[in-house]
């Protein structure tokens, strides 16, 4: 057992640096369920009234592909299932994802893992306590949500299938991350491992679920976000799949501790290689540095947006068949604009979820010249003769192309597939990539944010993703809350057009890229002003 | 001002320079004079403000209070005009990951304005550095490497250097002794932040010792001596003179037979060593002050009266070399 020596102090280590972080996870995670159950307990009151919504959900592809499979209507708790189990599971697998990869491979980065190992600390350590916490952060998650929901008078065995998932969830994204964190030697490439593989496992359920029965289905099996569902909480719970999530970390932390048995401290699977001896002669300036920078990441996002695309653009034409099985239907739908209008709605809504991933992009990149700032590297950038504008603004500008480049991937990605599917690959591709873009301006909004805090107030630049969270947040949930319009209109993704399908109207675009220019130069401004460091 | 300036404007001017972080006050009334041409040592322990005062001095920091002036120019102001004329070496290097050392040395050389390949070439070799690797896969050691590189292969005025040899071997810091007696005969200012005392007694004409942000000593290493005590050990040809202890200047004095240990304050040396040969010598040793010493005096670890007993390693038999032999007085005094 030496091998774990020092597990415990390791692990209360981890709680301790990290009990914030820890506790906003489990937070948001049941806190996302209570508001969900709580305003459909207020806004579907009777059974028919609950069943009538179900019926609309499962005619409606975009919503199936978006939050998931509908197993049971007729309960306040079945539609919370559906609603949120699905984003649950994916925040549980987030927040597994972030504590292991932060504890193991950032660690080691950084060069504690070494004075820590120094100590009476076992090979095995370090793992098994990020592990054990990650654990412990899911099950508390999964206990809270039970809680909530027994509180909400949504209790019994579809309360713990509910809780259960979304922790086992967690258990098997703490199992990928532990892999990720013993394949490469920096971080950041394994926080870039472990989303891609959630990325992938949202797009696999989101197809497999918008085929709703057909050919395609079986890929939701194939995604541990699908499994936290196919347990089917509310709606005859199948406890057997539960094992899944739960085997799948268990069998990927026994390849992650092979790998650790078979590795140095700080190295990765990969040999590093050898660099060029100097430089390019293209690397010469701010903006060439931020380019190198970011350039490895905007790469792989802009694969996953294409995919992403690919996968929407793919189950839209379902959406044009489906509403064929029913009369009533049909009718709501021609009400709505008929089969096109439907589409359209259907993009319109898959393009703002592209909107937000573009946001969180644009916020991350801009964040970076704090995080330089941080890890002492713009010092050494601003003893030079380059100016604190050219190297904040270097980060800033390709904080907007990589969102423009991230949104025009998703555009061609649905456009394409769309576009083969109903044999007009030109038009579509014209139509999805400019609706695409059309969300750049609100979401640079977000970023110009980012960019006001790094200036003016760079200790609190992570207010930035909490306000990137309550716009999401706001989105998601404001509708079924009934939330007011000018509580809306907070949110800069309320106020893009509805498009594709709806007249251009250039307005909006101005007045957001406006916001997003004149917060970010506040911020430049501030930058000057103020201490480095 | 007041201090020496050999040639026109001085390259560094601090006068009174305060720097709050919140409740920590990091400077309080800093003074700093960098002669043109010099290499100027400024000393003093952890947390005593030699890196804040460089990040004022690199305009990355904005001065709570006192007057700045850098190459003739205002640091905080004229920021990106100034830099070209200096280069900085920090004292926590840390480089680009993913970039190699060649690319980062490159890199910052050209956000400089232009670095000297030759030259580049020479240090790398001279430092033993392998440019291929990547940044990632450093030791703190090769780190500062490639930021001494890239420092010493632009053509600058002016060297702001933070602790440089902190990650170097014995042998890498005697490389960084000739670099930077190389960059002094180029006529190039060196500010020189160090806690190493052997580095800056062999390197610098000058120096400031600061503590708690406030500047203590500003001299060369001849004029801060003559604050410190020698500490004598002799063995006499017969019982020490009586008066000894009552002499001006000297203390602890402890007498053991023909044997006595004193300590003597160094511009008093003469007068009490002369009293020493009227009786006659069989032996005498003499320990010079150290920087360390004076260290040592200003931070208070050791009260004034022990402070010479720190270290026999300097000790030197007085045979046939004169007290003073070591004496980097010498050095400045030819100026």
């Amino acid at each position: 057992m030496t091998q774990y020596a020092g597990t415990t102090a390791l692990a209360r280590l981890i709680v301790r640096r990290d009990r914030i972080r820890l506790g906003v996870w489990v937070y948001v995670i049941a806190g996302l369920i209570a508001s969900t159950a709580y305003s459909f307990r207020g806004l579907y009151q009777t059974v028919a009234e609950r069943e009538a919504f179900g019926a609309s959900i499962r005619a409606n592809p975009t919503l199936l592909a978006l939050d998931g499979p509908i197993f049971n209507a007729s309960t306040t708790g079945g539609l919370t299932a559906w609603r949120f189990g699905g984003f649950a599971a994916v925040a549980a697998a987030m927040a597994s994802i972030f504590t292991v990869v932060r504890h193991t491979r950032a660690e080691e980065e950084s060069g504690r893992t070494e004075l820590v190992g120094a100590g009476v600390v076992g090979r095995r350590a370090p793992l098994t306590a990020a592990l054990t916490v990650a654990i412990y952060l899911n099950v508390l998650a999964g206990a809270l949500t039970i809680l909530v929901m027994v509180l909400l008078g949504a209790g019994g065995a579809g309360a713990v299938a509910l809780g259960a998932g979304i922790t086992t969830c967690g258990i098997a994204f703490a199992g990928i991350a532990a892999v990720a964190a013993q394949l490469t030697e920096g971080s950041r490439a394994a926080n870039g491992i472990g989303f891609t593989v959630l990325g992938v496992a949202f797009v696999l359920r989101a197809v497999g679920d918008a085929a709703h029965g057909g050919t395609l289905s079986f890929l939701s099996w194939l995604s541990p976000i699908g499994w936290a569902q196919q347990v089917r909480p509310y709606a005859g719970e199948r406890w057997w799949v539960l094992a899944l999530g739960v085997g799948l970390g268990l069998a990927l932390s026994g390849v992650a501790y092979a790998l650790v048995a078979r590795r140095d401290i700080g190295a990765g699977l990969v040999p590093p290689r050898l660099g060029p001896a100097s430089a390019a002669s293209g690397l010469r300036n701010p903006i060439a540095l931020a380019w190198r920078q970011h350039r490895g990441s905007l790469v792989g996002w802009s694969i996953g947006m294409f995919l992403l695309g690919v996968a929407y653009g793919g189950s839209a034409k379902g959406v044009g068949t489906l509403i064929d099985t029913s009369a009533q239907l049909r009718d709501i739908i021609n009400r709505l604009g008929g089969s096109r209008g439907l589409t359209n709605a259907y993009f319109t809504a898959t393009l703002g979820i592209g909107a937000l991933i573009a946001a969180a992009y644009a916020v991350q990149a801009t964040l970076r010249a704090r995080s330089e700032e941080t890890a002492l590297r713009a010092e050494v950038v601003l003893a030079t003769p380059v100016r604190r504008v050219a190297y904040a603004g270097s980060h800033l500008l390709l904080a907007a192309v990589g969102a423009a480049i991230l949104l025009a991937a998703t555009g061609v990605g649905s456009g394409l597939a769309y576009g083969v599917a109903v044999h007009d690959v030109g038009g579509q591709l014209a139509a999805l990539v400019g609706a695409a873009l059309a969300q750049w301006p609100a979401a640079m909004v977000p970023a110009g944010i980012a960019a006001l805090l790094f200036g003016v107030a760079p200790r609190l630049t992570t207010a930035a993703w909490a306000l990137l969270a309550a716009f999401v947040i706001l989105g998601q949930v404001g509708p079924i809350l009934r939330v007011t319009q000018p509580v809306m209109d907070l949110s800069p993704f309320t106020h893009t057009p509805k498009l594709p399908g709806v007249g251009v109207t250039y307005v909006p675009f101005v007045l957001l890229t406006a916001v997003a220019v004149g917060l970010a130069l506040v911020g430049l401004a501030g930058f000057r002003r103020r201490d480095v460091g | 001002m007041g201090m020496g300036t050999p040639n026109g404007t001085p390259a560094i001017l601090a006068d009174g320079l305060v720097k709050r972080f919140g409740q920590t006050v990091a400077l309080d009334g800093l003074n700093l004079s960098v002669a043109t041409g010099e290499v100027h040592g400024f000393l003093g322990p952890n947390g005593s403000g030699k890196s804040t005062t460089l990040r004022i001095l690199l305009g990355l920091l904005r001065a709570d209070g006192g007057t700045v002036r850098l190459l003739g120019g205002d640091p905080w102001r004229e920021t990106a005009t100034l830099h070209r004329r200096l280069a900085y070496v920090p004292g926590d290097v840390s480089l680009w990951p993913n970039l190699s050392g060649g690319e980062a040395i490159d890199l910052l050389g050209r956000l400089r304005g232009g670095l000297d390949t030759k030259r580049r070439d020479d240090l790398l070799d001279r430092f033993d550095l392998d440019p291929r690797k990547k940044a990632r896969t450093y030791s703190k050691g090769n780190r500062q490497k490639v930021a001494l590189v890239a420092a010493l292969a632009s053509d600058v005025e002016l060297l702001l250097l933070d602790e440089p040899t902190s990650g170097l071997d014995p042998l890498m810091e005697e490389v960084f002794r000739e670099c930077i007696e190389d960059e002094k005969e180029r006529g190039r200012t060196v500010l020189l932040s160090s806690h190493i005392l052997a580095e800056v007694e062999a390197l610098c004409d000058r120096m400031s010792i600061i503590r708690l942000g406030r500047t203590v000593e500003t001299g060369t290493l001849a004029d801060l001596r003559h604050l410190t005590r020698t500490s004598i050990n002799a063995d006499l040809a017969a019982a020490p003179p009586a008066g000894l202890a009552s002499m001006p200047g000297v203390h602890d004095v402890a007498v053991d037979g023909s044997r006595v240990r004193f300590e003597v304050e160094t511009d008093r040396l003469d007068g009490v060593l002369r009293a020493l040969t009227d009786i006659g010598l069989r032996s005498l040793t003499c320990q010079p002050p150290t920087l360390e010493e004076l260290f040592l005096r200003h931070y208070g670890r050791d009260a004034d009266d022990t402070a010479a007993d720190a270290s026999p390693i300097d000790s030197k038999s007085i045979d046939s070399k004169s007290i003073e032999s070591k004496s980097i007085g010498s050095k400045a005094g030819s100026r």
